[in-house]
């Protein structure tokens, strides 16, 4: 993979969102693995990223772009593919380039209220890529709780009490959830590490079918943290195993894509952050060490699955 | 898009035609610090172009090579991020004074 500069800025600077916005950030960084002879149709989910950028009468978009509803842009998504495959088997597809279809959601439109949508267009096995911009909370709202808010983080629906700090639960598996319909490609990928995101899109838009990236996305209004440590926290997220970089093979073959042998203390990234400033008090020592334990048994199970799947060859498409 | 369209001229389905036209958006209005490139310690490695979440470094590149990096400050929202990310410490933000 190559990338030559200057690329297109296919998502036009002016949009509304706030200071160091880890989704904005995401999307450059996506949108910089297309190659000069292709381009997508941009399908986004309702949420931070659609309204920032589309605040009527101005669009953000230099491509293509269509937002119908909260819990369907994978059900779009599939609808606009399979309408591009009919119109270039007519002859009737005026574009030169190679189009790719693309569908972009939050946590909120993903984990929770399009997981169906999802799953559907999974099993169907439409070729598009599906990005997940994970805030871990419905930012868009106000800071509302998901299905991706981590274990004992603070939102407006998981208020910091007495007797429950922060969310009681811990988040759903997304990759996994994507794994389980078997399709070509699941990856994870930070904004702290654009090389790596860059390559595991470029492999999504090579995959023979499906594809879904699950992007950490730091949030600075609704994590309470500074809007310059956004790229800093995307790192640490990492660094301290927190989110895994990871890759999924058709369901099966499993590469950890960023090793983390010597893992940083999970406080250093959890003190970034303003929704988890109730847990550098004292009493809350058990909590923490439990989301550390927590996250060190997942990495270690990635780590087995890799060992375990590690002769399973690759495709020719993965190699960029 | 200097006027905004009476009802009966909007688009049916809320279609935007201009592509980009956020362009016109001055968010550098949001700023209160502004990163300020030293380009005798800038290596152009390019890097901070690919972690702003505005768009608003800009790179003019010949032959493949960068041989300049700007910051757009019509849109730059100050967020500091590139001064974090600079390798060489080649972007300082100061604060804007009126
Ligand atoms: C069916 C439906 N229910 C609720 C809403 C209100 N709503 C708009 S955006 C949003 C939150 C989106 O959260 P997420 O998908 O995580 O994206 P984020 O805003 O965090 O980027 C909600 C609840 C809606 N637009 N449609
Ligand atoms: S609330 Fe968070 S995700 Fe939404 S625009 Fe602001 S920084 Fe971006
Ligand atoms: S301060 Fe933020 S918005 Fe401005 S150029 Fe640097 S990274 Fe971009
Ligand atoms: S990161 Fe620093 S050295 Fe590299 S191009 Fe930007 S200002 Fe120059
Ligand atoms: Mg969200």
């Amino acid at each position: 993979m190559s990338i030559s500069l200057p690329k297109p800025e296919y998502l036009a600077p002016g949009h509304a969102a706030c200071q160091g916005c880890g989704a904005t950030l995401i999307v450059r960084q996506v949108l910089m693995a297309l190659e000069p002879d292709e381009a997508a149709v941009i399908v986004t989910a309702t949420g931070c990223l659609e309204v920032v950028t589309t605040i009527y009468p101005r669009t953000s978009w230099r491509l293509p772009f269509v937002h119908l509803a909260f819990e369907n842009a994978a059900a779009a998504a599939s609808g606009i593919e399979t309408a591009l495959k009919v119109l270039k088997r007519k002859g009737l597809l005026k574009e030169k380039k190679k189009m790719h279809v693309i569908a972009i959601a939050g946590d909120g439109g993903t984990f929770d209220i399009g997981l169906q949508a999802l799953s559907g267009a999974l099993e169907r096995g439409h070729k598009f890529v599906y990005i997940c911009y994970d805030n871990e909370a419905y930012m868009n709202t106000g800071i509302q709780r998901s299905g991706a808010t981590p274990y004992r983080a603070w939102t407006t629906t998981t208020p910091v009490g007495k007797k429950i700090p922060g969310k009681p639960q811990f988040k759903k598996n997304l990759a996994g959830i994507a794994a389980a319909h078997e399709i070509p490609y699941v990856a994870t990928a930070s904004p702290g590490y654009h090389v790596d995101l860059i390559r595991k899109v470029r492999r999504a838009l090579n995959a023979p079918g499906p594809a879904l990236l699950h992007i950490i996305c730091p949030c600075p209004t609704g994590w309470r943290h500074d809007p310059s440590k956004t790229v800093e926290i995307a790192r640490l997220a990492v660094q301290t195993r927190f989110f895994p970089l990871y890759e999924i093979l058709y369901g099966r073959k499993y590469i950890i894509t960023m090793p983390v042998p010597k893992p940083l203390p999970i406080i250093d990234y959890l003190k970034l952050q303003g929704r988890y400033a109730h847990l550098l008090r004292p009493e809350m020592k058990g909590e923490v060490e439990k989301l550390e334990k927590a996250v060190n048994d997942f990495y270690k199970w990635l780590e087995r699955m890799a060992e375990a799947t590690k002769d399973i060859p690759l495709p020719s498409w993965y190699h960029v | 898009m200097s006027k905004l369209l009476g009802w009966r001229k909007i688009p049916i389905g809320t279609i935007i035609l201009e592509a980009g036209s956020t362009f016109e958006v001055r968010t550098g209005d949001w700023r209160t610090f502004k990163p300020v490139i030293d380009h005798n310690k800038c290596t152009r490695c390019g890097l901070c172009y690919y972690y702003c979440p505005d768009g608003s470094i800009t790179l003019e590149v010949k032959d493949g090579k960068i041989v300049k990096v700007d910051i757009d400050y019509y849109h730059c929202k100050g967020c500091a991020i590139c001064e974090g990310i600079c390798p060489v410490k080649a972007i300082t933000m100061v604060e804007e004074v009126k």
